[in-house]
């Protein structure tokens, strides 16, 4: 039991493990609120729905939007919804990281023999977030049933791809706004406008958006690679910042490369904290 | 063989602070929250860590649990360097944060203990011998299946106590144990520490603000101010530096002149209440007997002197 | 007694402006989310002028009032219902009962100073951003400010009237979350806050109209985006005053019965 140095591959693993077992404390914790939990279950699910009844209410009065139709919307919205709550299910409790610093409670995981990063993600699970990943299923789900698109091997595989993919993203995104809480602890809402902004921005069709803002998404925040641009691939559709159609191979490794970098920036910033207390 | 379990050596933290001054502009100066603290405890010894707050204690702790990172110097415990291995060190240590629940709150108590014993990965039999030692010294057997919510504040830091201790850790740090506690839940978490250092040899480092707590658990206090150690030693000789007062507050039945009683000072009368200061090492009973044949007295209670008055006393003596 | 009142949405100003940096940060998140939905606009009401009576420039105008008021008349909660429904909770309510002013008005003036500080601090600078940036309808006439300013006061009235009584429902359910969750919800989509109401189809639009949400983003818009002016403009305010008045008075009766409930339980 002592003086054991665990290497990198046995932290991950022993960050995994603890992660699951801090999960489950929390999914019995809730269950002491039955009907709660059934509220604010349904809320979640009816939250999202609200953004989609939006989208079809625009749809009655239009045969498209930016020249898609409304499965292949219904297309990018399934597949950036499920793959955000995916990311918030799973991690989205970073996002409590300053308030942590601030009240001091940060201590207390610090002092435990595992990964903060896994017990921050752990931290107040949320059973009820899976009303997103819901509702975007039923949404892609839609999607699939009703869009005109050839379907090969190809395009079936990089649908689950796609989501997979774009959760990860949207989990370097937390994580990354999380480490950036490090330095502002006051600062949660700017983490907002990445991922829940982000997903709204991904429900919508590219080629609504000015150039820059696409660019800006693709190349900078890379959150275009959720949906946008291998929908080009699976729709069969131009991007509308001339990308070569190869880069709808790239979301696996674009979403490999933003959660090492989300990474390290946690880890720069967990050191900050260490050094300044604050 | 008793070795040096805890080693301090010039240990320094220093803060960058950022202050509001005017309504836009924003100072930055350094603070020096820890400036070159040296100590060593050796395995089996029982230390308070005591100080005024803002002294540099809770700094000092973090520091020595791997929370923070010093600035300067060199810190051991148990061999490890905090800072460098803390997760290799958090199987090693217990902590006890006062006002910081590690509990679950909605959860039964024992369930609190499952995760730990699988988050510390403790051997079944290890886990196994250790929970029921502390259910039966803590006297936690009727509490295990109750929501933590549920508990009192006493239960609930026995319950924190016991969970800080189920890995068996060599040194056990404690943040201010007793804050907050009955009488009577304060004697039996002092009780429990006492035995659980005798028999088991843990090196205990607490801070507190009771000096009941130090008086019958430490047999040596490291007292720190500003940042630095001012007295390192046997508690009788803060005592003697600080030449600590207890206080005997009084009612009696309708007002009266101050009480002239012998090494008795009347700090302040307030209609028939009446504080009476008397020297700590005195007993108490003698006095109230005396009281209560001469005045008509309606109630009492003996207030200890806080490790605050003992330190300021203590400068005062100092510097005259 | 109006000074007293003042005295406490002066505190509820000041408690606000102290988080700078959030401030700050929530002004960014206003902004991105502000340009998002006026693309979005734009691609619709390029393919449909005059969709819903808007052209194009006042329906981006729309975009950025959401934004602008979004805090101020707290469209996604964040008012001073929280506070309200942890007091009820912790039982510290009960000093709030004793204390020698009306509870509703208290917590009333708590939040008008709460939402002077969120138009200011979070609503202005997207509003400017989005002026900036976009070609947006904004009125030719000084006095359509003031006119849509009162609006503004009515639609956060009735706002809090709502979350008021929403609030109050934790004296009788022991988690108070998931009703105000629902109830934020509602106001999200029934004020106009994701699509304009005009826009809204048949019954559906009539009924979201009619309910008491729109007074708070829809009708303060219609205000500053000239399309209600005259008798249209009394009609406005009549119909916000209107519902702040009832549901003004519901929160009364529901806080006269949580009063004798506390009195009885004894605190």
């Amino acid at each position: 039991m002592r003086g054991r140095v665990p290497r990198r591959g046995v932290r991950a693993a022993d960050g995994v493990r603890a992660y699951g077992l801090i999960v489950g404390m929390w999914v019995r914790s809730t269950m002491a609120y039955r009907l709660s939990f059934a509220m604010t279950a349904f809320g979640n699910l009816a939250a999202t729905a609200f953004d989609f009844v939006a989208i079809l209410l625009m749809f009655s009065h239009v045969e498209a939007l930016g020249g898609w139709s409304l499965p292949e919307v219904a297309f990018l919205y399934g597949t950036t919804s499920t793959a955000f709550g995916l990311a918030d299910l799973v991690l989205g409790s970073v996002d409590r990281l300053g308030r942590r610093v601030r009240d001091g409670t940060l201590d207390v995981l610090l002092v435990r023999p595992v990964p903060v990063l896994a017990q921050v993600a752990a931290d107040r699970f949320a059973l009820r977030r899976l009303g997103r990943v819901v509702q975007g299923l039923l949404v892609l789900g839609y999607a699939l049933a009703t869009v005109e698109v050839q379907w090969t091997p190809g395009r079936v595989a990089a649908v689950p791809l796609m989501v997979l993919c774009g959760g990860a993203l949207f989990a370097a995104v937390f994580v990354a706004g999380a480490a950036f809480q490090f330095f502002a602890q006051d600062a949660a809402e700017v983490q907002n406008a990445f991922t829940y902004g982000g997903n709204t921005l991904l429900q919508y069709p590219p080629s609504i958006f000015a150039k820059d803002l696409v660019r800006g998404v693709t190349f900078v925040v890379p959150l275009a690679f959720v949906n946008w641009v291998p929908a080009m691939y699976v729709l069969g559709r131009q991007s509308p910042i001339g990308l070569p159609a190869w880069c709808a191979l790239l979301p696996p490794f674009v979403a490999a490369a933003a959660l090492a970098a989300a990474g390290l920036a946690w880890r720069a910033g967990l050191r900050a904290y260490r050094s300044t207390g604050s | 063989m008793r070795v040096d379990v805890i080693e301090v050596d010039a240990v320094e933290k220093v803060f960058d602070v950022r202050r509001r001054a005017g309504r836009l502009r924003r100072e930055r100066h350094r603070v020096r929250a820890v400036d070159g603290v040296s100590f060593t405890v050796r395995s089996g010894e029982v230390v308070g860590y005591i100080g005024p707050n803002g002294a540099g204690k809770s700094t000092t702790v973090k520091m020595l649990t791997g929370i923070l990172t010093p600035s300067a110097g060199r810190v051991r415990v148990a061999g490890i360097d905090p800072s460098r291995e803390r997760t290799r060190l958090a199987r090693r240590i217990g902590v006890v944060f006062g006002q910081r629940s590690t509990l679950w709150w909605d959860l039964p108590l024992r369930d609190s203990y499952r995760l730990i014993h699988r988050l510390y990965r403790v051997p079944d039999a290890v886990f196994r011998a250790n929970l029921e030692r502390c259910v039966e010294l803590l006297d936690l057997a009727p509490l295990l299946e109750v929501p933590v919510r549920q508990l009192s504040l006493g239960q609930r830091m026995r319950g924190e106590i016991a969970a800080a201790l189920l890995h068996d850790p060599e040194v056990l740090y404690l943040d201010e144990p007793t804050i907050g506690l009955d009488v009577v839940s304060k004697a039996r978490v002092r009780g429990f520490l006492r035995d659980l250092n005798e028999e088991r040899g843990t090196t205990v480092l607490l801070t507190t603000h009771d000096l009941t707590d130090i008086e019958q658990l430490c047999g040596r206090v490291v007292v720190i101010d500003h940042g630095r150690v001012v007295y390192d030693g046997a508690l009788g000789g803060l005592h003697e530096a600080g030449e600590s007062e207890r206080m005997l507050v009084v009612d009696l039945e309708r007002e009266f002149a101050p009480v002239g009683l012998a090494g008795v000072r009347v700090v302040r009368v307030e209609g028939p209440r009446q504080w009476l200061a008397f020297p700590a090492a005195r007993s108490a009973a003698p006095l109230v007997a005396e009281l209560a044949r001469r005045y008509p007295l309606v109630d009492l209670s003996v207030r200890e002197p806080d490790i605050e008055a003992v330190i300021a006393r203590m400068y005062a003596g100092r510097s005259a | 007694m109006v000074r007293l009142y003042a005295r406490v949405a002066a505190g509820g100003f000041r408690r606000y402006a102290t988080y700078r940096v959030a401030t700050a940060a929530g002004v960014f998140t206003n902004t991105v989310f502000g340009f998002i939905m006026a693309y979005a606009y734009i691609a619709l009401w390029e393919q449909r002028p005059q969709l819903g009576g808007y052209d194009l420039s006042q329906a981006v105008t729309f975009v950025w009032l959401g934004q602008t008021l979004l805090m101020a008349c707290a469209l996604m909660g964040g008012g001073v219902e929280d506070e309200l429904i942890e007091r009820i909770r912790t039982g510290d309510i009960a000093v709030d009962l004793y204390r020698p002013a009306d509870l509703q008005l208290w917590w009333l003036a708590c939040d008008l100073g709460r939402a002077a500080f969120h138009l200011l601090g979070r609503g202005l600078v997207p509003l400017l951003v989005g002026a900036l940036a976009f070609d947006l309808a904004l009125p030719s006439s000084w006095w359509t400010w003031p006119a849509f300013l009162l609006s503004v006061v009515l639609g956060v009235v009735v706002g809090f009237a709502v979350r008021f009584l929403v609030a109050l429902s934790a004296f009788w359910l022991l988690d108070g979350a998931g009703v105000a969750q629902m109830c934020w919800l509602a106001g999200l989509f029934f004020s106009g806050m994701l699509l304009p109401l005009n826009v809204f189809p048949g019954v559906l639009g009539e009924v979201a109209r009619a309910l008491p949400w729109s007074s708070l983003l829809q009708v303060p818009a219609d205000v500053l985006l000239g399309e209600r002016t005259g008798w249209e403009l009394a009609g406005a305010y009549a119909f916000q005053a209107g519902w702040a008045v009832v549901l003004l008075g519901a929160g009364r009766l529901v806080q006269a019965a949580a009063t004798r409930r506390v009195v009885v339980q004894g605190g």
